[in-house]
């Protein structure tokens, strides 16, 4: 096994099983994945195919049971001690009790950042996702979205270089999805970040990526591996170009393929 | 609108209660104390008749029961007409097992939590402790007061103390059980974010499992509170002890002061309810400032 010092992630024969007490559930089978420096990637697939378990154990959130993954070219664990990613949950998963400067501070409050520092970081996260002016509110006074756009504020106010964000707008409106997609965009290419996105969206997919992971359930593997050939400058109209489209479709293909509808 | 809906939602039911209990307690003073009056008269020789009995019933010396004008009269007697520096104001005694309640309290309260955290961050101490923490509620206070009050007499260590540890024995229980619930309220998403933060123990501790922890601290509190009263009130029972609520409790039982027994209840009661009634806006004044919604 070879890693160059670019690769992020990077994944041999991975598996996952876990033991439950109607048995072995296999979340994921031989897997083999390498996301490099500043890589999009987007992880696709049906409910249950094992797309949070995959970015849970890249986070050292869980401990697969069989072959071997590096990130950063060390451990999960010693990753995460470096603080090297920021996880954006499928929930929100704010802390009632503080308002959403005080949630966007929690992490900067750990690492030991600055008063100042933190000021000006909550500041610019806050603008990054709209939010501008709901500093002061607490998580109960803001929509579904709203929350969802905070706890994105949370991962991005701390310098990670690899983000990894499960289903981060799935519960957003098409408008605000579409903003969001492109500030996302926006601040990947500004910042040179990796970035590992679960999603249930193809356009999405297609739209963010340079490289789009396919994956099928029973047992949770990789079916299929997309290199983007869209250019990295992305306006919201490239969805209608064809290169787009045959993209798209040949996402759905192997959606389709790795789907069974005998159930 | 806002004050007509205050009295028609609070006052209304409540009083409604009150004056039911009151005329109930009236009843029960005519039917328990009839049967002296009636004795009485037996042995004087005088027929008497139920319309002269009636008043008699309400102001005898040592009732069975003593009507709620005489408790209340008492009550003021021995608060407002009556210096507290006296031995017989209601407010010195209540003062003495106030000092009592609290100290416990506090000492429990603290316990309490120190046993909780330990409990929840140590797998040994879960498997150890929780039981005996139980098993030292199945003994009967009553049983163990009067030893506790011995074995600390014959240390040295006598007066507020010993009292004040009844009251700890008691109270550190509820604060144990809520707040082993409460550290371990978090959800896993919450606890999974320390994780990724590489956030130290104490950190998850200070800001996850504490700030989680309050509504079942102060669920505990209230309970801690109102039983280290009686835990005090207990402690001045086996003990001959000259001052306190229960003292004049026992007292008024020795020398069959009925209505000295219920003025000191009363007493005790309506402290019980103050003190549960100040925990309770520390509640709301706490979970105000963490944010809950209104
Ligand atoms: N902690 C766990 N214990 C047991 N089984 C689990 C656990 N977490 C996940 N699984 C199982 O592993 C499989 C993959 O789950 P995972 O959450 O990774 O799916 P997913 O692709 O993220 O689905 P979705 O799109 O619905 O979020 C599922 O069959 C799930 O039931
Ligand atoms: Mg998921």
């Amino acid at each position: 096994m070879t890693i160059t010092p670019a690769s992020v992630v990077s994944a041999r024969d991975l598996g996952l099983t876990f033991e439950t007490n109607d048995g072995p559930v296999n979340a994921l089978t031989g897997v083999n994945l390498d996301v490099n420096k500043g890589d999009f990637v987007s992880f696709i697939g049906p409910s249950g195919c094992g797309k949070t378990t995959f970015l849970r154990v890249i986070a050292d959130l869980e401990k697969p049971t069989s072959g071997a993954i590096t990130v950063n070219g060390t451990t999960p664990e010693d990753a995460r001690k470096n603080r090297s990613y920021g996880y954006v949950f499928q929930a929100a998963a704010l802390y009632p009790w503080r308002t959403i400067e005080k949630n966007i501070a929690l992490p900067l409050e750990i690492m030991g950042y600055s008063a100042a520092d933190q000021k000006a970081r909550i500041d610019r996260t806050l603008d990054l996702v709209n939010l501008t002016g709901f500093g002061k509110k607490f998580p109960w006074q803001l929509s579904g979205g709203m929350q969802q756009r905070a706890s994105i504020a949370r991962a991005l106010a701390f310098d990670a270089d690899l983000l990894l964000m499960d289903e981060p707008f799935g519960a957003l409106d098409e408008i605000v999805r579409d903003h969001l997609n492109e500030q996302l965009l926006k601040l990947w290419d500004r910042t040179n970040k990796t970035i590992c996105f679960v999603t249930h969206s193809i356009p999405e997919a297609v739209y963010l990526s340079t490289k789009i992971v396919v994956m099928s359930p029973r047992p949770g593997r990789v079916t299929d591996i997309i290199e983007s050939t869209l250019p990295k400058e992305r306006p919201l109209d490239i969805r209608e170009s064809p290169e787009f489209l045959e993209i798209a479709s040949r996402v759905r293909e192997g959606l389709r393929a790795g789907h069974s509808y005998d159930e | 609108m806002e004050k007509s809906n205050f009295f028609k939602d609070r006052v209304m039911p409540v009083g409604v209660i009150l004056l039911a209990l009151l005329v109930i307690w009236y009843v029960a003073v005519i039917f328990l104390n009839v049967p002296f009056e009636r004795d009485t008269a037996a042995r004087a020789g005088t027929a008497i008749t139920f319309s002269e009995i009636l008043p008699k019933t309400m102001f005898q010396q040592r009732p069975v029961l003593p009507a709620p004008h005489q408790v209340i009269a008492e009550i003021w007697n021995t608060t407002v007409l009556m210096p507290i520096t006296s031995k017989r104001s209601l407010v010195y005694h209540a003062w003495i097992t106030l000092s009592a309640t609290l100290l416990g309290f506090g000492i429990g309260t603290v316990l309490g939590i120190l046993l909780a955290v330990g409990i929840v961050h140590n797998r040994a101490m879960d498997r150890s402790l929780m039981p005996w923490v139980i098993a030292s509620q199945t003994i009967p206070i009553l049983a163990i007061a009067p030893m506790i009050i011995v074995v600390l007499n014959a240390v040295g260590i006598s007066g507020l103390l010993p009292k004040a540890l009844i009251s700890t024995y008691l109270s550190f229980f509820p604060i144990v059980v809520g707040m082993v619930k409460g550290l371990r309220s978090p959800e896993q998403i919450q606890l999974d974010l320390m994780h990724t933060y590489y956030a130290s123990p104490s950190q998850t501790f200070w800001k996850l499992r504490w700030p989680s922890s309050m509504p079942y601290l102060f669920t505990s509190l209230k309970v801690a509170i109102a039983i280290s009263l009686v835990g005090a009130i207990v402690g001045e029972l086996p003990t001959g002890a000259v001052s306190g609520l229960g003292a004049r409790l026992l007292a008024g039982s020795y020398y069959g002061q009925t209505v000295q027994i219920w003025s000191a209840l009363f007493m005790a009661a309506a402290l019980a309810a103050t003190l549960v009634i100040i925990v309770g806006f520390a509640h709301t004044a706490v979970l105000k400032r963490m944010g809950t919604r209104a």
